[in-house]
């Protein structure tokens, strides 16, 4: 029984790889051969657009709106980028350059590699392989993640709202439905987490953050995965940089009198040692958090790359049966990828956590 | 390397939405769900503490009831051996008075049947002496009755006498 379940889910599953992953390689049918590293690369990068199926820019395609600050707020559509005329230029070094010239609302912008330039003269200049018509453009765009992180908020609103009209209808009770599920979650957070690194005086200033922030990467974690709905969004160090820059925020301003006098005297500590240790300490308040910002973006990017190298294999080798192959390695890592997002979902709270509770520490000597 | 240069739009939309949302959990999420979950589990504490207190109490209410058994049981004891002793003292005195009566009733009984006898034996008497004053007036009559009768009577007497 479980057995021929397995095996139907397996062939669904690779039907469904092999429908997708045909437009990645109609993606590339312009170039030569199937381009992992383009196709991973895109899959795993923000965009203006939200591709579903079909050739780019021309199969399945929502196109969000592109928002510019450019001297005045400015809205278009994003399909004004992509539907726009293809240039081609050569720099000095003789290497070409492919990108798109906006038209109608879009005119006198370029995108390049997903970026949005204004046009010089009517084109643009590249210098060191790289677009030099200046980034005064700011690009406030509702790109991919962006739309993706708006589903997460309404996702999470949507399900802790529920939970919290549970209890506000039958008072406190035993949990039932949804919050039955989320409170053992939220119960973890507050003791396992809050608690135990802060510490039971001074964890109720913390746990709202800390809860905040743990169904935030969880739930984006798991909407990441999702085919079709799911963007790489904790896999992107913008949002990751936010959250540990939040954390650190909240770490140097609760910091207490002994956190301080452990960064600006450490008890110990020679005096004639101070113009190192001082220094070492200081940059320490900045690599925790930074450990914090790396950790989640490259366990979800990875995530992300090892499921699509391994259904690109059957690309690569341009044969189904390789999917025999790829199709149980890739559910395998797809299996694994749903822990790894709670764990780390867990371990950017925990380390939070710590960090607080090391700042919020009373003096103990 | 593009993946690791922050993009501007997205940590501006990250930051807006993030906070927008600290700021909506807070307020309609955590603190009512968190505030229940604790009312709940101060409530289960104290159920708990009331639940140990009661059984204490019930404990204390068995023993007192079980004291009050056992006074009722000896007090019951008692009271069925002073009803036996009283019972039994009353049947001896039944038995002793009606004894009494019993012998009362017997000794008239004797009485009025010796005096009945005594009587009856008067009365025999009497008539055995009038019967024997009649029959002998009749024998005397019938020994007298003739001459010689009344020597052969004589003579009789006389042997008598003599053989005396």
């Amino acid at each position: 029984m479980i057995k021929a379940f397995l095996t139907v889910t397996l062939m669904l599953l690779s039907s469904a790889v092999f429908a997708l992953e045909d437009e990645s390689s109609h993606e590339h049918e312009d170039e030569k051969a199937f381009n992992v590293n383009e196709m991973i690369k895109h899959h795993i990068s923000d965009a203006h657009e939200w591709h579903l199926w079909g050739d780019t820019h021309d199969g399945t395609t929502i196109y969000l709106p592109v928002i510019l600050i450019d001297g005045g707020l400015k809205m278009f559509s994003s399909s004004h980028l992509y539907h726009g005329e293809s240039k081609t230029v050569t720099d000095e070094s003789g290497r070409e350059f492919h990108y798109k010239v906006g038209k109608g609302s879009a005119a006198g912008y370029a995108m390049y590699h997903e970026e949005i330039y204004r046009l010089i003269n009517g084109e643009l200049v590249f210098e060191y392989g790289h677009p030099a018509n200046g980034s005064n453009v700011y690009d406030l765009s509702i790109t991919r993640n962006v739309a993706s992180l708006f589903i997460t908020f309404f996702l999470m609103i949507l399900i802790m709202l529920s939970v919290a009209r549970f209890y506000k209808k039958n008072g406190a009770v035993a949990p039932k439905g949804i919050a039955k599920f989320i409170e053992p979650l939220i119960v973890f957070v507050r003791d396992d987490i809050a608690k135990a690194n802060i510490g039971e005086a001074k964890y109720k200033k913390y746990v709202h953050y800390l809860l905040t922030i743990f169904f935030f990467i969880w739930v984006s974690n798991l909407t990441g995965l999702i085919p079709l709905l799911g963007s790489n969004l904790t896999g992107n160090i913008s949002v990751t940089l936010f959250l540990a820059s939040a954390t650190l925020l909240i770490t140097v301003f609760s910091g207490n009198k002994s956190y301080w006098k452990h960064i600006f005297a450490t008890p110990g500590v020679p005096v004639a040692l101070m113009p190192i240790m001082i220094p070492i300490e200081l940059v320490g308040i900045l690599t925790k958090p930074f450990a914090l910002m790396i950790r989640l973006f490259a366990n979800i990017t990875a995530g992300h790359i090892i499921i699509l190298a391994l259904v690109s294999i059957i690309f690569i080798n341009q044969s189904a049966v390789w999917g025999f192959l790829s199709v149980p390695m890739a559910l395998f890592i797809s299996v694994l990828e749903l822990l790894v997002a709670f764990l780390q979902a867990y371990l950017f709270a925990m380390l939070s956590a710590l960090f607080i509770g090391a700042a919020v520490e009373e003096a103990h000597h | 390397m593009e993946l690791v240069t922050p993009d501007l739009g997205l940590l501006f939309w990250t930051g807006i939405v993030f906070c927008l949302l600290l700021f909506l959990l807070v307020k309609f999420a955590w603190k009512p769900i968190l505030g229940a979950v604790n009312a709940r589990e101060e409530k289960i504490t104290s159920a708990l503490e009331l639940a140990k207190k009661t059984q204490e109490e019930m404990k204390m209410l068995h023993a007192a009831n079980e004291n009050l058994l056992k006074e009722a049981r000896s007090e019951r004891d008692l009271m069925i051996k002073d009803a036996k002793e009283v019972a039994s003292e009353m049947v001896d005195d039944a038995k002793g008075i009606a004894k009494v009566e019993a012998e009362k009733l017997v000794g008239a009984a004797r009485e009025s049947i010796n005096a009945e006898k005594g009587a009856a034996i008067a009365e025999l008497k009497a008539k055995m002496a009038t019967f024997s004053i009649e029959i002998a007036e009749k024998v005397v009559r019938g020994e007298l009755s003739s001459a010689d009768k009344q020597k052969a009577l004589a003579d009789k007497l006389v042997d008598d006498i003599n053989l005396n």
